[in-house]
């Protein structure tokens, strides 16, 4: 059974990679040979630019997701809380980060998964560290970073992304908001719920690794494209160093701003960093998009609306204010030394 | 007769399990009654960490995702 699978699984692979590999060099062809647009322009540019990072960025998610698929199928929400549940808080709020990585989050399950966690011994802070790092630090973000910016800016995401989540969680810990988080909450009931820890074989695993491309490869990736063709445009038409003097180094207000400007905007990464690139490309800095990307995806008002069900008010303000300074400091971070 | 349950705050992933669920105990052929629960105390009386969950006959049967066709007929049978 192993050996079926690892068989297979080596074959798609040089498959994949011959195919990615190919991909510039098929771009450039299909844009000036088959096309034949001419090299320089503005129109050729943003061609190559679009045909070259459609298939590449598609490429690398499905890869992608379908990997963190399977690691996913290790850790479900219940193993998570297990594995939380009465931690004490430093070390709780680094463990709950980073498993944010691999749990999957959809925002309609925050609530669920909130009262679930706190209601089962998980503390209040180490939950918030679990519910900054789960939609923020999540495969597609990473992909997506390493297949436009390479490993660095992919790196630096995760880690600048997790600090925060640590960060905020930890915080908000220490303050002691207990009582901020609405009555009800603590009232309900902890307890199994029937459901038997399922054993689950390779199969299953490999099953659950291809359910999670359908679902999430299927539902991004027209966003995935159309974010790649307004980076297209961007990157074609739009005068190098033309963000330098909004999104720039020197421009410190940047920073706050995009952060602030960030805040009502909900995207998925996927749409979103695409468009990331190409300001980069145009002179914006790291730092200043950096903290614009995570202030998109991570501060999302959709996202206090739900969460304003279990955390009264002034917890609500705490937790984006904490999470906000923290994106906030990353970006001048990275301004000044990058 | 048969309760069915979904739970789920409303998002595409709760009404997808909800037709698929419809569909699998229509094939199923007995009578049944489904349910959608979208009050947020209700759902957490069943003790789940994510939505959407199937509930049948009281017992919570699944969990955070959408299951095919065939396994919402073997959860709900």
């Amino acid at each position: 059974m192993v050996i079926k699978y690892g068989i297979i699984g080596c074959a798609l692979a040089a498959l994949w990679w011959a195919g990615y590999a190919q991909l510039g060099s098929v771009a450039h062809w299909l844009t000036y040979r088959a096309v034949g647009l001419v090299e320089g322009t503005h129109l050729a540019g943003a061609v190559e630019f679009f045909i070259f990072e459609v298939p590449k960025v598609l490429m690398l998610l499905v890869l992608v997701v379908f990997g963190v698929g399977i690691v996913r199928s290790y850790f479900t929400p219940d193993r998570t809380r297990a594995i939380l549940a009465g931690k004490s808080e430093s070390v709780g709020n680094v463990l709950a980060a980073l498993l944010g990585i691999v749990t999957p989050f959809c925002s309609c399950s925050a609530v669920p998964l909130f009262i679930g966690f706190v209601t089962t011994g998980v503390p209040l802070g180490v939950t918030l560290s679990f519910l900054i790092s789960a939609p923020m630090v999540n495969e597609i973000a990473l992909v997506l970073l390493f297949g436009l910016f390479g490993w660095k800016v992919a790196g630096l995401y995760m880690g600048t992304g997790l600090v925060i989540a640590i960060f905020a969680g930890w915080v908000i810990g220490r303050l002691k908001l207990e009582r901020q988080v609405e009555d009800w909450v603590y009232v309900t009931k902890p307890g199994a719920n029937g459901l038997e820890d399922e054993r689950i074989d390779f199969a299953a695993r490999v099953a659950a690794g291809r359910e999670a491309v359908r679902d999430i490869v299927g539902r991004v990736w027209l966003y995935v494209v159309l974010g790649i063709a307004v980076g297209a445009g961007i990157h074609g038409y739009v005068p190098t160093n033309a963000m330098a003097a909004i999104m720039g180094r020197d421009a410190w207000w940047s920073v706050p701003l995009a952060v602030l400007i960030g805040v009502p905007m909900y995207s998925n990464a996927a749409g979103i960093i695409p468009i990331v690139q190409a300001l980069l490309g145009k002179g914006a800095a790291l730092g200043t998009v950096l903290a614009f990307m995570m202030s998109v995806i991570g501060l999302s008002l959709p996202e206090a609306i739900i969460l304003r069900k279990v955390l009264k008010l002034p917890l609500i303000f705490i937790f984006f204010g904490v999470v906000a300074v923290g994106i906030v400091v990353v970006g001048f971070l990275f301004n000044a030394i990058m | 007769m048969k309760k069915l349950q979904i739970l789920g705050t409303g998002c595409a992933k709760c009404q997808k399990l909800a037709a698929v669920a419809d569909e699998a105990a229509k094939a199923l052929g007995a009578p049944y009654e489904l349910q959608k629960v979208t009050d947020l105390k209700q759902i957490m009386s069943f003790k789940i960490l994510s939505t959407p969950a199937l509930v049948v006959d009281g017992h919570v049967k699944l969990s955070g995702r959408v299951p095919t066709f065939d396994e919402a007929k073997q959860l709900i049978r």
